[in-house]
């Protein structure tokens, strides 16, 4: 089945909140060999001024992917995840991800493009520690590429 | 902590690296901690079936395990401010072994007047790099 390019452009509803806990912190952090004393000690993190244990940077992937599924998922959108490859990926963060962050997700589809048999599917998560949207936190900017039948 | 001072930094100049030995078990570690179960991170059968050269590692593994470089140097992880990469090359995980990935980061440029340093990470693995424009933003 062929991408739906008729995507881009799309706005999804904001997630429901995704509650950031110490203990996935914690085991985000072991996953990715990051041993600072912020991600794993409360005493510390509060020492260096934060409420909460600090997730690391790339811990927002957790969310945006899981926002990002109302997309991928979706069998009228076409993209077929056997042949999907991560093709880029990047984070802009208004402040950190703490723990007892309550963080409500709008995914955006930003491009669907096609060349030579290959889709670029560019998404972009906002992420806000507010269902009201205010308090934004972060920004999550993803491509997938997918690789046509032919290819 | 101790933050690094602006004013001290110059371009070109190294702030730190790392050589992190990741295998299988790593990589369901990750796919646990993720939420990523997609099975070319942990299926010889299936990623060899779907055309790749073996099991691969999560590029959002290895980005994550990049980043711990400048998060160390800046001393609190919380300053960096923007993170980004292209995935340029799989790291294929062997069983058993071993995939070694080496970790690299330079001060790329600095901007005095927004008070940030952009690090450039060289991301190697068999001499080759699988991050390509790994560059993270640190407000100090």
């Amino acid at each position: 089945m062929a991408i739906n390019a008729s995507y881009a452009g799309r706005q999804y509803a904001a997630t429901a909140p995704y509650l950031v806990g110490r203990e996935k912190i914690r085991e985000f952090a072991a996953a990715t060999a990051a041993t600072q004393p912020v991600h794993h000690d409360l005493v510390a993190a509060r020492a260096a001024g934060y409420p909460d244990l600090v997730a690391t940077p790339t811990f927002a992937v957790i969310i945006a992917q899981a926002a990002e599924a109302q997309l991928v998922e979706d069998p009228e959108a076409g993209i077929d995840f056997s042949r999907v490859v991560h093709a880029d990926e990047r984070f802009t963060f208004t402040r950190p991800i703490v723990a007892g962050d309550e963080i409500s997700t709008v995914l955006h589809v930003d491009a669907i493009t096609e060349r030579a048999g290959l889709a670029m599917v560019t998404t972009r998560c906002e992420l806000f520690g507010d269902a009201a949207l205010t308090d934004h936190v972060a920004t999550v900017r993803s491509t997938l590429a997918v690789r046509g039948e032919d290819a | 902590m101790t933050t690094p001072v602006l004013a001290d930094l110059t371009v070109g100049q190294e702030i730190g690296s790392r050589t992190v030995d990741v295998d299988r078990a790593r990589l369901v570690r990750y796919a646990g901690a993720s939420g990523d179960f997609n099975p070319i991170h942990w299926n010889e059968r299936f990623a060899t079936e779907v055309g790749l050269p073996g099991v691969i590692a999560h590029g959002m593994l290895t980005m994550g395990l990049a980043v711990t470089v400048v998060g160390e140097w800046a001393g609190d992880p919380g300053r960096v401010v923007d993170y980004q990469t292209r995935f340029a090359r799989p790291v294929v995980v062997p069983d058993p072994g071993v995939a070694t990935v080496e970790v690299t980061g330079v001060v790329g440029a600095i901007d005095a007047e927004a008070g940030t340093v952009r690090v450039d990470l060289t991301v190697t693995f068999e001499g080759a790099r699988v991050l390509a424009k790994a560059q993270a933003l640190v407000r100090l």
